[in-house]
Formats: C-alpha cells, structure tokens, sequence
C-alpha cells in the first residue's frame, strides 16, 4: 500500500500526485516510470515518475486523467492509499552532455519531459524549452521548465497563450539559426507531435530523442504488449525504452497500436457503460 | 484394516476423473477436472503395489514419499497422507493439478507397465484439497536458526524453497515483481485449469509457516542484487520467463496479435475474462489462432474458447504425437472442441484496412528426420501455402532469459542465452547466490522449478552451515 501525501490539479484533469514510495524513490532515476494498480481489479497503468525526494521516500506522478483508470487514480485523496505501484521500470535517460538541448513537450507529456530535462539541465546542457497545448490552461509546468530553461516557448492552438500555432514553429526557427541549431532534441508528446519533431529535425541530422507510451501491462519485459518497431527492429518499450531514437521509430503501428482498446469499446462500449 | 492381497489390488481399475461435461465447461472458467470423492480415491490409492524400488519416487522431481502416502490413503488415513505430502511438496494441490504425471511418477509407475498407472496425481489432488478443508497449516518451526533468506519471485520455484527454508528454521522473505502472488501459477495457467483459489490457499500455508511476501519489488530495478545480498544470509533467484518469443513473420504487430503470456496475463491475472468494465480488457475473437503445440498454447487455446470464439484453433508445425503439452490437456482441448491444424508453418500475419488482424498465412510441413530434441523434424512443402481466417492470433514460442535482474550483476555468470548458470546443487557464480526455475532453465515445468526450489533450499542450509547470521533475528 502507497499513502497519497498531495494531490493537487495543476491543468484540466492534469494531478501532479507525491505519494509515499520510499524504495521507488531512492532508486529512480530521470526517464523511468511506474505501474501503477490503485485497487484489487483495478488496471496497471504505466506512468512517467516525474520527480523524487528520496529522504521524504516520496515520489511524484503527473497524471493526466483520461480513461476509467487514471480518472479513479486522481481521485484518490492525500492519507488514502494506492494498492500497487512497482518500479522504477525502463531504461533512465542517457544523460549526455550535448551542449545545446531543445526539450519539446506536448499536453500531458510535459510532464514525462520535465525529469528528462532537468537530468539534462543538471548535466550542463544549455536548454531550450519549447512547450504546447490546446490552449493557455493546457500548458504545464512552465514555471517550474523556465527555472533551469536558457528559454522557455510556450505553444497554443488557440493563441491564449505565447505563439499561436504548433511546437514545431518555434522549433523550425531555431533548427535554422546556426546560433540557436541544437545539437539534440528531446520530444515527449501524443503521436503525431512527436513523429512531426522527428520528421522535422532529420533533414537537420540532429539527434532526436522521443519518448513512447504503448500499451502495457507488467512493464518487465514478460508480456510483449508494448512492441515498437524501431529501425526495423521490434522492441519492447518497457525494457527497452521508454526512450528511442525518434528518427527510427514506426509511428503508424505505434498510433495504431494505442488505440486498438478504444476500437474494442467502440464495439462493445464498454467504458462508456462504466463510466454511465 | 485388512491387507489387500496383491491380486485383489491388480483386480481393481484404475479411477476415472469427474469432470464438467465439454460442452458446458468450454462456455465457463469453472475447473474442468471435479475432484474424486473419498470412496474412489482410497480404492485407488488401494492399487499401489508398494513394489520394492519405488520408481515412481525416482520420476517425481521433488521426491515426494509417494508409496508411503498411498499407503495412507488406501487405509483411509487422509491426515496422514497429507502430513507425508505436505512436508515433501509446498505445493501439493497445485502439482496434483498440473504436473505431467505422465512423464514422472505415473510414467515409472510399474502398474503402467502392464496396464494403467496409479492415478498419483488425482490422488495427490485429492489429499491436498482435503488437507485444505480438514487441517490447520504447519507453523514456523519453533527452532529458529536466526539466518534471514531472501527469495527472488514467488512462482513455483520460489515458493517451494521458500517452504522448505521455513521449515528449517530460516526466516524467508519472497520479493514479487508484480502485484500478486504465484508467478506462471497466477498470471499463465487459467482458472480451469487451476483456481486462483489454490493458489490463494497454498500462499496462505508459507505465510502460516512464517513466510513473508512483498509484492511490486521489480530486482534488478527496484531493488538490485547486491542491495538484499547486503542484507540476507543468502538468496535463492527464481525470477523466472522473461521475453516472450515472436514469430518473426510480417504482420506480427498487427492489432489482435498477442504473446501467450500477454493474453493469458491478461485473461488471468488481470481477470478479464471476468468483463468487469473497470478492469483489463481483452480482444475476444470470434476466430483464435493460437501457434504452439505446448501447455501454454493449450492454455490460451482453451481460453480462447471460454472468452466466445466460435473457432478456438491450433496450428502447430509437429504432429500431434510431437506436441509438448500434457496428454491430458490436448485431451480435453479437443473434447472442448478445440480444433487442431497440424503440420502447418505461419508465413505472414494478414491485416485489414484498420491495422486488425484478418487471417494467418500458412505453409504445409511434413515430417523429416528426427532433430536434436529426438523429434522428427518438419519440412515445408513447396506451394502448400493457405490463409486461415482469424480474428485474434496468439503465439506460444516460449520466452527468453528477463535481463532485468541479470543486467545489473555483472559477477552473476550467465549462458549464451542470458539465463543464470546454475551447478546440480543451484548454486551461481556468486556465493551465497542460488538460481531455479525457468532463469536458470530457459522455460520448463512447474515441477521442474520446485525441484529447483526443493535443492536450492537444501543447498541454503548447508551453506549457512557454522556461519554467523548478519542480522540475527530474535526466535519468536
């Protein structure tokens, strides 16, 4: 059992949850994640481990709230419990000294890139932070990006907030400008964000890092339901990743792959009929 | 009670199993197999001929007192039989259920010689399960030794030793990697086959002996080798399958396409084949195709069938006398209707529009030389190649070695496969370090994992020999 110690909502149906987990904490580095099982029945859900402070024994989730299972997860109020969390799971982050880093998150993945960039930050890289969302109150974590950022740019569909458009803008300027060219890029984001940075930055050679979210279920290795293809080759995020090359990765069979459940409830319908 | 003489014991057949009829069990997760009542079971045990060299022993990987506790049976004294069972197997109702008898005890028993086996297996069923109802479970010996020991996954293997480590005094804590007990127990073999039920009661009889379990404890990850070897006298890693093993045929990612173990997990541990909207879902075919000749494949053949599909299908590129499952699994498979496409290859995995699977592509084998393994092996024939429609499509190849505990162990010698090298009495590279099951094996049987189990912990003991414990725990 795992004690919520906060649980607060920091965009719509976004939690940041710090909940007690003491040997998760101590070993947990940058990139890695956690399952997560709130209650006996419940699902594993696979979630990036945003932070820790191994003295508290804590560590802290960002949820974004968008199925049957996270929405019971963020539910869970600060002294309940959560049933299982196992982890840390996937491969940290390699952090490298690249010298100049444009991290780019998407919606919900900005929470999966903050640890990644902060692991950069903290390594010496100069950090571009390029951020976007629906509209202002879907962009997260800018402040707290902005703290160790050289630049923080934030992206809204609707222009509510910073420039009106898509991540990929600010990022085509930069990737132009031989004085602000990165030497990497890191991407964390829905699908088809990520798959337009990668597109983006190959005619540019420069290094791109993304991070994949497939389906899971025990996040050792032992069922095979995260395959990706990568260069070709199958892999299993869990154990292989999270993080891969983002030049290589087969985007259409990782898109289609994510949504093989939500086709089964079409049929069926049956998270609709739980959440009636 | 009186003897039976040896001819009165010949007289007698061997027992039938009561069993949920096909049709409706194929329709339900109800265990197929009922259990024997009392009466036919001690006139079972009543045919034992106690013979003199006791092969039946030899053939049990655990060396369970085999004669001596049919002997108790066959007198009526089930109490007995189970204290006999109990001290030699951690497991009793789980082996009774799903070990290859036919391979091991009942296979050397010499009334199979000339006519039918003991039903050893059914029996040991039979005495477990009354065990379970009649008898309070064994608590830790009073005797404590003091040595802290560390079990590494709590499927069969590991918690045979972690029984037997108990028993001897030691106290045993059980690291799982995932959210409940059991391993392959819990998350491959389906409910028909054996209830959680049993597994739920045989875990709850290691924590009666003073066991203790802690779920979520990833080795390797959330905790590394070195970091319990710090702390315990000595470990037993019984971590078991890893990787599951893929076709390597186009269209092995198609949507619909699963690994055995992602779709039994699914189904078992996960409990979706309960539907519980909240809970795990699962893709039910109407057409399953399931490529593997094995118990995992029967096990997803079969649930395939028990989730709704019309056609619960298996293709298997030996024949049906080459396939590594239980005679008694393939049995039931085809009882349930389980249809068998033998002697076929997968070439190519078919999708439609959406990215779901449509059908398999296949190619007629025929049979060759025997290979390796003794069996003879297939050979494709030319232009056979057909397409089977499917809507679902599961592979049972077996797994590879998990690396997750390994990677982080660099003094922890490995095989050219990554499993642990292991000696005959499971001893690793590292002292104080031991390894069974399918991390040292590369994928066998349950019972073969709680052999392992069974020597590791009589390896422990003597190893702990005129040491001194680390953290000496006070006796309770």
């Amino acid at each position: 059992m795992f004690k919520v110690i906060s649980n607060e909502e920091i965009a719509p149906q976004l939690h940041r949850m710090v909940i007690e987990a003491p040997r998760i904490a101590k070993a947990r580095k940058p990139g890695q994640f956690a399952i997560v099982r709130l209650k006996p029945g419940a699902e594993r859900i696979p979630l990036t481990i945003a932070d820790d402070d191994p003295e508290a024994g804590t560590i802290t989730l960002i949820i974004q709230a968008v199925g049957y299972s996270t929405k019971e997860i963020v539910a869970t109020q600060p002294g309940e419990f959560i049933q299982n969390i196992a982890g840390p799971l996937g491969k940290p982050t390699d952090i490298e000294v690249w010298g100049k880093v444009v991290c780019v998150g998407g919606g919900a993945g900005t929470a999966v890139l903050f640890p990644l960039a902060k692991g950069l930050a903290q390594a010496g890289n100069e950090l571009t932070t390029i951020i976007g969302g629906r509209s202002e109150k879907y962009v997260i974590l800018f402040d707290e990006l902005s703290a160790f950022s050289k630049q923080t740019i934030a992206t809204t569909e609707d222009g509510s907030l910073g420039e009106k458009g898509f991540v990929t803008g600010p990022l085509k300027r930069l990737l132009d400008d031989p004085a602000t060219k990165p030497d990497a890029v890191y991407a964390v984001g829905p699908v088809p964000m990520m798959r337009a940075v990668s597109d983006m930055t190959r005619p540019y050679g420069v290094k791109t890092i993304v991070s994949l979210n497939p389906i899971m279920i025990d996040g050792t290795g032992m069922c095979g339901g995260c395959r990706v293809t990568v260069g070709g080759k199958v892999q299993f995020a869990c154990v292989d990743g999270p993080e891969f090359d983002g030049h290589d990765v087969d985007y259409a069979e990782l898109a289609a792959r994510q949504n093989a459940y939500q086709e089964l409830d079409e049929h069926g319908c049956r998270l609709d009929a739980a959440l009636a | 009670m009186a003897e039976i003489s040896v001819k009165e014991k010949m007289a007698i057949e061997r027992t039938k199993m009561p069993e949920q009829d096909a049709l409706e069990r194929s329709r339900n997760f109800k265990e197929v197999n009922l259990g024997l009542p009392l009466e036919w079971a001690v006139r079972e045990a009543q045919r034992c001929l106690a013979c003199k060299k006791r092969p039946c022993v030899d053939g049990c990987p655990v060396n369970v007192h085999i004669p001596e506790f049919l002997a108790k049976l066959a007198d009526g004294d089930v109490a007995g039989a189970a204290q006999i069972l109990r001290v030699d197997n951690a497991l009793p109702a789980t082996t009774g259920r799903v070990c290859p008898q036919e391979y091991q005890c009942e296979g050397q028993c010499l009334r199979g010689k000339k006519g039918q086996s003991v039903a050893i297996g059914w029996l040991e069923r039979f005495v477990a399960d009354w065990a379970a109802q009649n008898l309070a479970p064994d608590k830790a010996p009073a005797a404590q030794t003091g040595f802290r020991v560390a079990v590494i996954g709590s499927g069969p293997g590991g918690l045979t030793a972690a029984g037997e480590l108990a028993r001897a005094g030691h106290k045993v804590r059980v690291f799982e990697a995932l959210h409940d007990t059991g391993g392959v127990l819990r998350y491959g073999i389906p409910e028909f086959r054996l209830p959680k039920r049993i597994v739920d009661q045989e875990v709850q009889n290691l924590r009666e002996l003073g066991v203790e379990i802690e779920t979520d404890v990833i080795v390797g990850r959330t905790l590394t080798l070195s970091e319990i070897r710090e702390e315990y006298d000595a470990v037993f890693v019984a971590n078991g399958a890893g990787l599951p093993m893929f076709l390597h045929v186009p269209g092995e990612n198609l949507k619909g396409v699963y690994s055995a173990n992602e779709y039994l997990t699914r189904a078992n541990l996960m409990g979706a084949w309960m539907d519980d909207p909240c809970g795990t879902p699962i893709a039910r075919g109407k057409r399953v195709v399931v490529f593997g000749g094995g118990n995992v494949a029967m096990d997803s053949v079969r649930t395939a069938k028990r989730l709704g599909a019309d056609a619960a299908i298996i293709a298997y590129r030996r024949g049906k006398d080459e396939m590594p499952a239980r005679k008694e699994e393939v049995k039931h498979a085809e009882e349930e209707g389980i249809e068998f496409h033998l002697l076929v290859a997968p070439l190519e995995i078919l999708g439609d529009e959406k990215g779901w699977v449509r059908a398999v592509k296949l190619q007629k084998m025929e049979l060759g030389e025997p290979d390796a393994s003794g069996r003879r092996r297939p050979v494709a024939v030319e232009g056979s190649e057909f397409e089977l429609a499917c809507d679902v499509a599961v592979v049972a190849l077996g797994t590879t070695a998990n690396p997750l505990l390994t990677a982080a162990e660099p003094d922890l010698k490995l095989d050219k496969w990554g499993n642990i090298l292991a000696d005959e009495n499971q001893s690793t590279s590292i002292p104080g370090v031991f390894a069974g099951g399918d991390i040292v094996r590369g994928g066998a049987t349950v019972i073969l994992a709680m052999g392992d189990g069974k020597c590791a912990a009589q390896s422990i003991s003597e190893f702990l020999k005129g040491k001194t414990p680390k953290a000496p725990e006070k006796a309770a």
